[in-house]
C-alpha cells in the first residue's frame, strides 16, 4: 500500500529538481545598460539607462529582461519628457521587457575565452506591443562574470508609437539599441538573490 | 499489488514527462515574471513629471522649471481687446511683448529675467520646487513650487505732466507665491495659487501696497500633444478688488517637437504678476479680451547625459 507514495516522491522531487538543479548556470545584474540612438541629419537623439534587470539561465538557455521606461536620460529634459508622455506612454506602459531563449547554443561553449556570438530569439514587449525579434548577441565568461552585449533596431511603427509629422524627419523611423550587461551569478534559484538591497 | 504498482509507476512516468514537456514552454514567462517580482520594490517612490506642459499656465507660473541645464527663452505676446473695433482690427494693430529667459540651475532650482514693453518693466525671479509630487508608497500627494520676483520699471516719470523722477525704490514691486498642484490624472492637473504682491509705491490714498489674492490653474489634456489650459485670480476684498478685475485666462496648449504654442484669451494685458494680479483692468464679459500667445524654446545647455 505505501510503495504508490513511494514512487511518487522521487517523480515530485524529479520535477521540483528540474528547476533548480542547474542553478550554477543563471547569471543576473540589476544594473545593466541599454542606450539607444536615433540619427537623422536634422538631430541625433540619444538615451541611456543603468537600471536593466537581466537574469540569463544558461542551464536552460532561457532569458529575460526588463526595464523601466521612465529611467531613460536623455541629453535634453524636453526631449526625456516628450519620450515619457507622448511617445511611449510611460505611465500607461511603464516597463519594457525581452523574454526569450539561445538558439543552438552549448553552454559549455560559455567556457572557452573570448566573445562569442550567439542568436537570440523572443518576445520584445514595448509600449504595451508584443514582436517576436531575432537578435545576434555576444556572450563571454570574464572573472566569473558573463559579459553580455547586441545591437538591433527598433522601429517605433512596429509597436504603435506614432511620431507627428512635424517632427518626423529628426526621429529616425529605426533606432539602434544597444544592450551591455554584466551579470554575476545568481546563487540559487532567481527569487533566493532578492533578499540583497 | 503488481498491477497496483505498474499503475502508479505509469503515472508518475506520465507526471515526469508532462513536467519535462511544461518545463521549456513555460520558463521563459516564468524568468520574467520571476526577474520583474524580484526587481518590485515597493518602497520605491517615483517622481511625477509634466504636471503642466510649459512654465507658465497663461499668466500664471507653474511649478514646472526648465530642468537642469536647460535654458528656455519665452516669447509672450498680447495683443489689444477684441472689443476695439475693426479701426483698430480687433486689437491686432497693438501689441504688448514679454521676453524672458529661465534658466534650470538644478532640477529643482530656476532663475529668471524678463522684459515687458508695459512701463518698461524689467523682472527677475526665483523659482524652487519644494517638494514634488510623487507614487508608490508613502507618495507625496502634490507638487509644491516656491516663487519669487521683483520688477522694476524704468519708465522716465520727469516728463511735462509729471515734474518729479521717482526713487528706485519707488519703482520696485514684489510678487511671492506658493504654487501647488496636483496631476489628477495623466491628462488632469490643477494648481492653487497663494499670492501676496507688494508695491513699493501705489499713486493714489486707498490703494494697497500688499495685494493678496487667490489663484487656480488648469490643464485638461485633449489629446497627447493638445490640452485646454485656464488660470484665475480671485482678489481678495479691499481696493484693489473694488476697483479692478479678477484675472482669467482660457487657453490651448499646441505641442510641436522642441516648441510649446501656447494660445489664448484673458482679460489682462500685462504678463507679470505686478501686473495681472493687482491691476486687471479689463472685463472679460464686456470683451476686453486680449488675443495672446507664448511660445517657449529650450536649449540645453548642459546635458544630462554623462
Amino acid at each position: 500500500m505505501k510503495r504508490p507514495f513511494f514512487l511518487l516522491l522521487p517523480t515530485f522531487l524529479l520535477c521540483t529538481g528540474l528547476t533548480y538543479s542547474h542553478a550554477q548556470g543563471k547569471y543576473m545584474t540589476k544594473t545593466g545598460q541599454v542606450s539607444f540612438f536615433s540619427a537623422t541629419p536634422i538631430e541625433d537623439i540619444e538615451a541611456k539607462t543603468q537600471q536593466v534587470a537581466a537574469v540569463l539561465d544558461f542551464s536552460t538557455g532561457q532569458l529575460a529582461f526588463s526595464l523601466p521606461v521612465k529611467s531613460f536620460v536623455f541629453k535634453r529634459t524636453l526631449m526625456q519628457e516628450h519620450f515619457n508622455e507622448n511617445y511611449m506612454e510611460s505611465d500607461k506602459f511603464p516597463k519594457a521587457t525581452f523574454a526569450g531563449h539561445f538558439v543552438g547554443f552549448d553552454a559549455a561553449t560559455l567556457n572557452a575565452a573570448g566573445p562569442h556570438t550567439v542568436q537570440v530569439e523572443g518576445d520584445l514587449t514595448l509600449h504595451g506591443v508584443t514582436h517576436r525579434v531575432q537578435v545576434s548577441a555576444s556572450v563571454e565568461l570574464k572573472d566569473g562574470q558573463v559579459l553580455a552585449s547586441a545591437t538591433f533596431p527598433v522601429a517605433s511603427a512596429d509597436y504603435n508609437i506614432e511620431i507627428p509629422l512635424l517632427v518626423r524627419n529628426s526621429i529616425a523611423k529605426s533606432v539602434t539599441v544597444r544592450v551591455a550587461l554584466a551579470c554575476a551569478p545568481a546563487a540559487g534559484a532567481v527569487g533566493a538573490a532578492s533578499p540583497q538591497r | 499489488m503488481t498491477r497496483r504498482f505498474y499503475s502508479a509507476s505509469l503515472f508518475s512516468g506520465l507526471l515526469l514527462a508532462a513536467c519535462a514537456l511544461a518545463h521549456p514552454a513555460q520558463a521563459q514567462t516564468d524568468l520574467l515574471s520571476d526577474l520583474e517580482k524580484q526587481t518590485a520594490d515597493s518602497t520605491k517612490r517615483e517622481v511625477v513629471a509634466a504636471t503642466f506642459k510649459g512654465t507658465h499656465i497663461i499668466n500664471a507660473q507653474s511649478i514646472e522649471t526648465p530642468g537642469h541645464g536647460t535654458l528656455a527663452f519665452l516669447i509672450q505676446h498680447r495683443f489689444g481687446t477684441l472689443n476695439s473695433g475693426a479701426y483698430e482690427f480687433f486689437g491686432l494693430d497693438q501689441a504688448v511683448l514679454r521676453l524672458s529667459f529661465e534658466y534650470g540651475l538644478t532640477d529643482r532650482l530656476a532663475v529668471g529675467v524678463g522684459r515687458s514693453s508695459i512701463d518698461k518693466t524689467f523682472d527677475g525671479f526665483l523659482k524652487y520646487k519644494a517638494l514634488q509630487q510623487t507614487t508608490g508608497s508613502r507618495a507625496m500627494p502634490v507638487s509644491v513650487t516656491l516663487f519669487a520676483s521683483s520688477a522694476i520699471t524704468t519708465l522716465k516719470f520727469n516728463t511735462p505732466a509729471n515734474t518729479t523722477e521717482r526713487s528706485t525704490a519707488s519703482r520696485l514691486d514684489y510678487a511671492y507665491q506658493v504654487l501647488i498642484a496636483r496631476k489628477f490624472s495623466p491628462s488632469l492637473s490643477l494648481q492653487l495659487m497663494p499670492t501676496l504682491i507688494h508695491r513699493n509705491y501705489v499713486p493714489l490714498d486707498g490703494m494697497q501696497n500688499d495685494v493678496y489674492s487667490i489663484g487656480a490653474g488648469l490643464r485638461q489634456k485633449l489629446t497627447k500633444r493638445i490640452a485646454l489650459t485656464a488660470d484665475y485670480f480671485y482678489l481678495l476684498p479691499g481696493y484693489a478688488a473694488d476697483n479692478y478685475y479678477n484675472a482669467l485666462g482660457l487657453g490651448v496648449d499646441i505641442e510641436t517637437g522642441g516648441h510649446v504654442f501656447q494660445l489664448h484669451v484673458t482679460n489682462a494685458q500685462g504678463m507679470t504678476e505686478k501686473f495681472f494680479v493687482p491691476q486687471t483692468n479689463g472685463n472679460f464679459f464686456d470683451g476686453d479680451i486680449y488675443f495672446g500667445f507664448t511660445v517657449a524654446r529650450n536649449f540645453t545647455v548642459k546635458s544630462q547625459l554623462k
